[in-house]
């Protein structure tokens, strides 16, 4: 045993504190939750203006140069169309990664058009689910996807709180996930807006920053009092998301989920996560012990504890 | 068979007779049959017309998935991307094979070696069981030949079934291990046989170790999932828990149902040993079962309680959910408990069955039923059905390959005529020769 001199007891006591009293301010800095790039782009949805037109379809349809659809673009057949016993409405599929869907609200004013794709979640939960990492959030804020390693487990379409990723089932030898990459590669790397974006007529689409998208919903809000349903869906949902919605009816009447949780999916999945590495580190030595023990009694066979013990087993 | 056994036939047990040759591979594979009378037999057992006529049918099916893709065969569901496939094949199959982890613990750790008649049996059940897992996860995944991808070019070790992945491949070779011993008596190499029992301990523990955290992994994957999944099925801090402990009673029934079945139907290949200590050892196993039954029923109620759940009992969902711990965990339970009590043999075995029951309808309900209940419900495509029995067709005839030739159900038998070293060997790890008398306690092991 060595003895533990007055100089450095008291050195370990300074250094220990110093320790405490770092270990806080660094956890403030670190926030606990990955908030998005700083200068992460988004859209922000405005679903008072939109008319149902669908140029955001087919301007996405263009760009991502996905097949001809059954119904064209200036079709508005498409928004009688109802699946799965009349439950659903269309949903983004692997030769749309855009759709528009018409609501009737309750109170019987006119129909309100919304426009899904991809949301490009802050802390998205296809990223965080995948096990070839597969996705990547770019800072520009976009999630894009490399289908060079993705095995097709399709996690991630389980993980997807908002289901948008699809999968190109029908391919044998090369199937994918298909979703909105925001057109990453060829705009929002160069600054420029997605085609969906660049193609409304009615403004209903505002690229920028995601930070000031913020604040231009609340300015609309502020100016138009009484409008908009006091919501700015994609702020908080699932630790926020890229594109914003505001909406002059309750969202949960024009097909938003407003049951999700604020905080990321994955944060679900971190008590998990965090037995791992304990289980790994207790576990071979507990059981080994177990042996031991096991066998220290079978080596003791004949001691009068254990056949009792014995006995109490059968 | 019997015809063979009421001639004077007995099944391959041994590396020789006395006083003959060692036996051939193909001698061996035929069971010590000649080629006419191994193929006579089988055309007569007409278990192999079902299965001949489910392979005529399902075999092309497997074909036609993977030339025209999963969409030929699947409904191509965006909503539900996990089908039947791994719903059943991989979340129902994997707890049913906890068998091996759970016997190899009772048996190399705590040193119940009374259990050692069974232990190979539960081995063999969980390499099997994984192995067709990783068989429906092959037909499943969009891209198969890059399942060594997160091991080997890209990863993703944050993700649940990174784990996954890495643990299931990892405690499938634990397995092949384990299970290997067998094999090697069967096939006379000695000095692997020898290698492998002394590493026993360590991939017993490695076993013990994988089993907790991928059993437990495939229920937090379902926690990627909140709004999906029916809250009665879903817990965000107990879902792994869930998925672990219903695997005790899982693992250990599926191995009083297939010991049942096999010694209905296979009588000629179990050996006094087996035979005579099954009856013991079914009352054993359905002991632990029923520990581990009641730790799941507290579980499950605890979830519904920490997330307050309970108006959700009331409501359709609930009256299902009630159904299924009603069936598969309250019933095995009271079942149990009076089998055990009164040495009700039948009672406990066809209890297992239900237990087992239980433990598919928990999975096949939180992959695919309750799953998407905010949606609609997804009825798999018929030819989904058909490849899923077709693979699970398959993986009986493997289970019955493998126990009729290797030691699992029987002891394999090294005579002391033959050469030196395999006395030597023999002497090193004895092998019981003679079956030991009902109710003793193996400890001659070691």
């Amino acid at each position: 045993m060595s003895k533990i001199s007055r100089r450095r007891f008291l050195a370990a006591s300074l250094a220990s504190g110093a320790v405490i009293t770092l270990a806080p301010a660094k956890k403030a800095l670190a926030s606990a939750t990955f908030e998005g790039y700083p200068d992460g782009m988004g859209v922000l949805v405005d679903l008072t203006r939109c008319v149902g037109c669908r140029s955001c379809e087919a301007a996405c349809n263009q760009e991502q140069q996905l097949p001809a659809p059954d119904l064209p673009f200036d079709d508005p057949a498409v928004f009688d169309q109802t699946f799965h016993g009349g439950t659903q409405k269309r949903r983004t599929t692997e030769k749309a990664y855009t759709v528009v869907n018409r609501y009737e609200p309750k109170d019987g004013s006119a129909p309100v058009y919304r426009k899904i794709q991809c949301n490009h979640c802050n802390e998205p939960a296809c990223l965080t689910s995948c096990f070839v990492n597969a996705y990547t959030k770019t800072k520009e804020g976009a999630v894009i996807y490399n289908s060079k390693v993705c095995v097709g487990c399709r996690n991630c379409m389980v993980a997807c709180p908002f289901n948008i990723p699809a999968y190109s089932y029908s391919s044998a030898f090369d199937p994918m996930v298909k979703k909105c990459i925001f057109c990453h590669e060829t705009r929002l790397k160069q600054g420029q807006p997605p085609a969906c974006v660049a193609g409304c007529p009615q403004e209903a689409l505002t690229f920028g920053h995601r930070a000031s998208l913020i604040k231009i919903a609340r300015e609309r809000m502020r100016h138009q009092p009484g409008r908009y349903v006091d919501h700015i869906y994609g702020e908080k949902e699932v630790g926020g998301t890229s594109w914003l919605y505001l909406s002059a009816v309750p969202f949960e009447e024009v097909g938003f989920d407003t049951s999700l949780q604020t905080e990321p999916i994955i944060s679900n999945v971190k008590d998990f996560l965090a037995t791992v590495p304990m289980v790994l580190a207790i576990w071979p030595a507990l059981f080994s012990g177990f042996h031991l023990l096991a066998k220290h009694k079978e080596n003791h066979a004949g001691d009068d504890h254990s056949s009792v013990d014995e006995e109490a087993h059968k | 068979m019997k015809q063979y056994l009421a001639k004077g036939w007995t099944p391959v047990a041994a590396e020789a007779k006395a006083g003959q040759q060692p036996l051939t591979l193909v001698r061996k594979l035929l069971l010590g049959l000649t080629f006419r009378q191994y193929l006579s037999q089988a055309i007569r057992n007409p278990f192999n017309w079902v299965v001949g006529i489910i392979f005529a049918v399902g075999i092309p099916l497997v074909l036609y998935r993977f030339v025209f893709g999963l969409g030929a065969v699947t409904h191509s569901s965006y909503d539900y991307p996990w089908g039947l496939f791994l719903s059943f094949g991989l979340f129902a199959m994997v707890p049913l094979s906890a068998s091996g982890f759970m016997l190899g613990t009772a048996v190399e750790i705590f040193g119940r070696h009374d259990f050692e008649p069974v232990e190979r049996l539960a081995m063999l059940n969980g390499l099997l069981g994984y192995f067709f897992a990783v068989v429906f996860l092959l037909v499943d995944l969009g891209q198969p030949w890059r399942l060594p991808y997160p091991m080997t070019v890209a990863f993703g070790p944050a993700a649940v079934l990174f784990l996954v992945g890495w643990h299931v491949a990892t405690y499938l070779t634990v397995q092949v291990a384990e299970v290997s011993v067998s094999f090697f008596e069967w096939i006379n190499w000695p000095v692997c046989k020898k290698f492998i029992r002394r590493i026993t301990i360590g991939l017993t523990v490695s076993g013990i170790i994988l089993s907790t955290l991928h059993q437990g992994a495939l229920g937090a994957l379902f926690t990627y999932a909140p709004g999906k999944l029916h809250p009665l099925w879903y817990s965000a801090s107990f879902q792994w828990l869930h998925f672990l402990v219903s695997s005790i009673p899982g693992g250990l029934c599926m191995v009083i149902v297939v010991s049942t079945i096999v010694k209905k139907t296979m009588a000629w290949r179990c050996d006094e040993r087996f035979t005579a200590n099954l009856d013991r050892l079914t009352i054993s196993l359905a002991k632990g079962a029923s520990m581990g039954l009641i730790t799941y029923l507290v579980i499950k109620l605890i979830a519904i309680a920490h997330d307050n759940e309970w108006v959700y009992l009331s409501t359709g969902w609930g009256s299902w959910y009630l159904f299924e711990i009603g069936i598969g965990v309250v019933l095995p339970l009271f079942l149990f408990a009076r089998g055990i009590r009164y040495n009700k043999l039948g009672m406990i075995r066809f209890t297992a069955l239900l237990t087992v029951f239980g433990v598919v309808l928990n999975r096949l309900n939180t992959a695919l039923i309750a799953f998407n209940w905010k949606l609609y419900q997804d009825i798999p495509h018929w030819k989904e059905i058909v490849i899923s029995v077709t693979l699970f067709t398959l993986y009986i005839v493997t289970y019955r390959f493998i126990l009729y030739r290797l030691p699992i159900l029987f002891e394999w038998k090294v005579q002391p005529a033959e050469a030196p070293e395999a006395v030597r060997e023999a002497s090193r790890c004895p092998v019981k020769t003679t079956p030991s008398p009902a109710g003793a306690v193996f400890r001659n092991r070691d």
